[in-house]
């Protein structure tokens, strides 16, 4: 599904990802993890088509196709999820227009007509309903004077909606309280299929026991030091990243 | 030849055209209008056309649209057709009662306005300042003599006709008036229409300005309005321009409130060539209250300056003014905003803020606010911006699935959201949002308000 073959990508000169390589096939849960300023974002980023990086080197194949040619807009059409670390406040931009907008060009893409409003509002209703975000949030602006945690429940609202191949959860458990985790774990995992994948980038081996990874990989520095299974978390949580760092792999 | 000749030349030319035409100006008008002429044009012809060495005039310059060639009527030209049938509007569903005006005339083939309430007047200024002076006598140039703007002072030289709006006391207006500006003709058109609109005590009437041009000639538009809030009435006053991109227009409204009163008023500018709004707002009397909105979108070489002057010269007075401008291509903008607190204003509210966009790299503003607070106890403040399309916002909504195209316009309407939702009329709040939709996807030109095809 996603093939990423030694890629290096830099901002302002600063080098950033210094050779990623990274095999994700339908039905898998990857795992990323690292300390702060290891670069999981910035994959996370590129991968969706943010155009601050320049990529220097290295390739990207989603569904046989070169990612880093598409832009960010046909990627989430073909199916590739990023749910922000940082989820944007866009005063002005009702939420339902936006998401209208949304689901409508993805069905669009896939040669479908656009929902009627009734056909949307029952789609609304059924997602709002998966991840228990509440009326009074979606009746707003997107993000608009949302809490943290409410910002992180529309991330996996969105994602219900337009039901990606591939999604990408950027630290969505940070910020949320323990019955949201749960709820939000869950949500995710009601969309998990064997023909779709998903990338969790997390700090916390917490979220691990709700969706359970396949592989656990530690990114430092720019680069995928260590992949294990999911015992990897655990040993993380315990030690800490040093005993990596130190080369003590 | 030089600055200095070329406006003396500009300025002689306007006054040997007032003393040609004195009879025609004269002639049908009421002695109100009459006997201000002669005192505006000398002041006219001594100021001269505002350059942008006059500071008010800073950011844009009125010689280049007065040194062409206009014709001018100071008699009503008869249409050959109804402008009924020509005009469409583009606000429809819109229940109003409809009020045509052409070329700065009321339209003599008005329609039946709809059913006002018993004692609400809305005609020709011409005609009702020569058959009831005794309305308009305390009211006529009140507002505009004061005014040090020579454009003012050469639209009372050669005003013969225009709106008038009468609400007496206690009366509430339902349904907006809806009065639609129209031009057209051809040949180069000069255009003086000049405005009474009186509401008195307790009353509230919702006013709806639409500009629009029907015809490719040019127009340079100078436009007085003079508008009276009297005591608790609540006036809201709402601007549609859309004029195609070869008018010049000036337009000078002056507001007096009186205690109590409320007003909003509303300035969308949609299309126009240059386009220079001269808005003031005088308090006098006190707890009062004006909202004070406006917004344009430009591109191509679109001008458009927005100059406000809030005079509190009452206690207890609360102004708030937002202006947002969205600039385009080589489009340029200017904002400045006067608020002026008098020594005896205290517990002055007066907020000022303008916000732009700049969509490319050639587009630009100038945004200047102007505060002279004589009282101690105030509260005041004013804020502007000048950025960009945010990026981050952008990415987020590209990265859901939508479009570049699509998503820079679901920013731009949101950026301007905010002066919409202000509107107090729900069903032309719902147009005035679609109407900028429209406009932002460029779907709104000038000849859609149009069934005549003319091309340009
Ligand atoms: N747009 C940018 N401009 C400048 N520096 C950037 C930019 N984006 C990322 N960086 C830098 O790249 C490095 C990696 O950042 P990134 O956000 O990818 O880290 P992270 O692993 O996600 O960290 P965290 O766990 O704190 O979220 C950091 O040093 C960061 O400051
Ligand atoms: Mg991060």
């Amino acid at each position: 599904m996603l093939t990423i073959k030694n890629l290096h990508a830099s901002v302002e000169g600063n080098e950033i990802l210094k050779g990623i390589n990274l095999v994700v096939k339908p039905g898998e849960v990857h795992a990323i993890m690292g300390p702060n300023g290891s670069g999981k974002s910035t994959l996370a980023n590129v991968l969706a088509g943010k155009e601050d990086y320049e990529i220097t080197d290295g390739e990207v194949t989603y569904e046989g196709q070169d990612l880093l040619e598409m832009a960010p807009e046909d990627r989430s059409r073909a199916g590739l999820f990023l749910s922000f670390q940082y989820p944007v406040e866009i005063p002005g931009v009702p939420m339902v227009n936006f998401l209208k907008a949304a689901v409508n060009e993805h069905r669009k893409f896939k040669g479908l007509e656009p929902l009627t409003a009734g056909e949307f509002l029952k789609l609304m209703r059924e997602k709002k309903e998966l991840v228990q975000i509440d009326t009074q949030l979606t009746n707003r602006s997107v993000n608009e004077g949302f809490s943290g945690g409410e910002k992180k429940k529309n991330e996996i609202f969105q994602m219900a909606m337009l039901e990606p191949k591939l999604a990408i959860l950027d630290e969505t458990d940070s910020g949320l309280d323990i019955d949201a985790l749960r709820i939000v774990a869950n949500g995710v995992n009601a969309l998990r299929s064997k023909d779709n994948a998903t990338i969790v980038v997390t700090h916390y081996q917490r979220l691990l026991d709700y969706i359970v990874p396949d592989f656990v990989h530690v990114l430092y520095n720019g680069k995928i030091v260590k992949t294990a299974g999911k015992e990897l978390a655990f040993e993380l949580e315990e030690k800490g990243y040093d005993w990596i760092k130190n080369g003590d792999v | 030849m030089s600055v200095v000749q070329d406006k003396i030349a500009i300025s002689e030319s306007y006054k040997s055209l007032f003393e040609e035409n004195r009879e025609l100006l004269n002639d049908g008008s009421s002695p109100l209008l009459n006997r201000m002429r002669d005192i505006a044009i000398s002041r006219f012809a001594k100021a001269g056309v505002p350059d942008v060495k006059n500071e008010d005039y800073k950011y844009t310059s009125l010689k280049p649209a007065f040194s062409k060639i206009y014709k001018h009527y100071f008699s009503y030209r008869e249409q050959e057709v109804d402008l009924h049938d020509v005009f469409k509007c583009d606000v429809p569903y819109l229940d109003t009662h409809l009020v045509l005006l052409v070329n700065g005339w009321y339209y003599i083939r008005n329609q039946k306005i709809g059913n006002l309430p018993t004692g609400v007047i809305v005609g020709s200024l011409q005609q009702i300042a020569y058959e009831k002076p005794e309305l308009l006598q305390n009211y006529l140039n009140r507002q505009a003599a004061l005014s040090e703007d020579a454009t003012v002072a050469l639209n009372t030289a050669f005003a013969k006709d225009g709106l008038f709006i009468y609400i007496p006391k206690n009366v509430v207006v339902e349904k907006p008036i809806q009065v639609v500006n129209l031009m057209r003709g051809n040949g180069n058109a000069f255009v003086t229409q000049r405005n009474l609109i009186i509401a008195e005590e307790n009353s509230q009437v919702k006013l709806v300005m639409c500009d629009h041009t029907l015809s490719s000639n040019e127009f340079l538009c100078n436009t007085v309005s003079e508008v009276f809030v009297g005591e608790h009435a609540v006036l809201d006053y709402y601007t549609v321009q859309n004029q195609h991109n070869n008018t010049k227009t000036i337009n000078s409204t002056f507001f007096r409130q009186e205690a109590n009163s409320n007003l909003l008023t509303h300035t969308a500018t949609l299309h126009g060539g240059l386009v220079r709004n001269n808005l003031k707002v005088t308090f006098n009397g006190e707890h009062a209250e004006a909202n004070i909105l406006g917004m344009s979108f430009t591109d191509k070489n679109q001008h458009v300056d927005n100059y406000t002057i809030i005079e509190h010269a009452k206690p207890n007075c609360l102004s708030n003014q937002l202006y947002k401008n969205v600039l385009d291509e080589n489009s340029t903008g200017a904002f400045a905003g006067r608020i002026h607190v008098a020594r005896d204003a205290q517990k002055t509210n007066a907020f000022q803020r303008n916000n732009n966009v700049l969509l490319t790299d050639s587009a630009r503003m100038q945004t200047k606010p102007q505060l002279i607070i004589d009282a101690d106890d105030v509260k005041c403040s004013h804020g502007a911006t000048i950025g960009q399309i945010d990026r981050e916002a952008l990415f987020f909504l590209r990265s859901r699935g939508i479009g570049e195209a699509d998503a820079r316009l679901m920013l731009m309407n949101a950026f301007t959201y905010e002066v919409v939702q202000n509107i107090r009329v729900e069903p032309l709040r719902d147009r005035i949002s679609e109407l900028v939709d429209k406009r932002l996807r460029g779907d709104l030109a000038k000849c859609h308000s149009c069934n005549y095809e003319c091309n340009s």
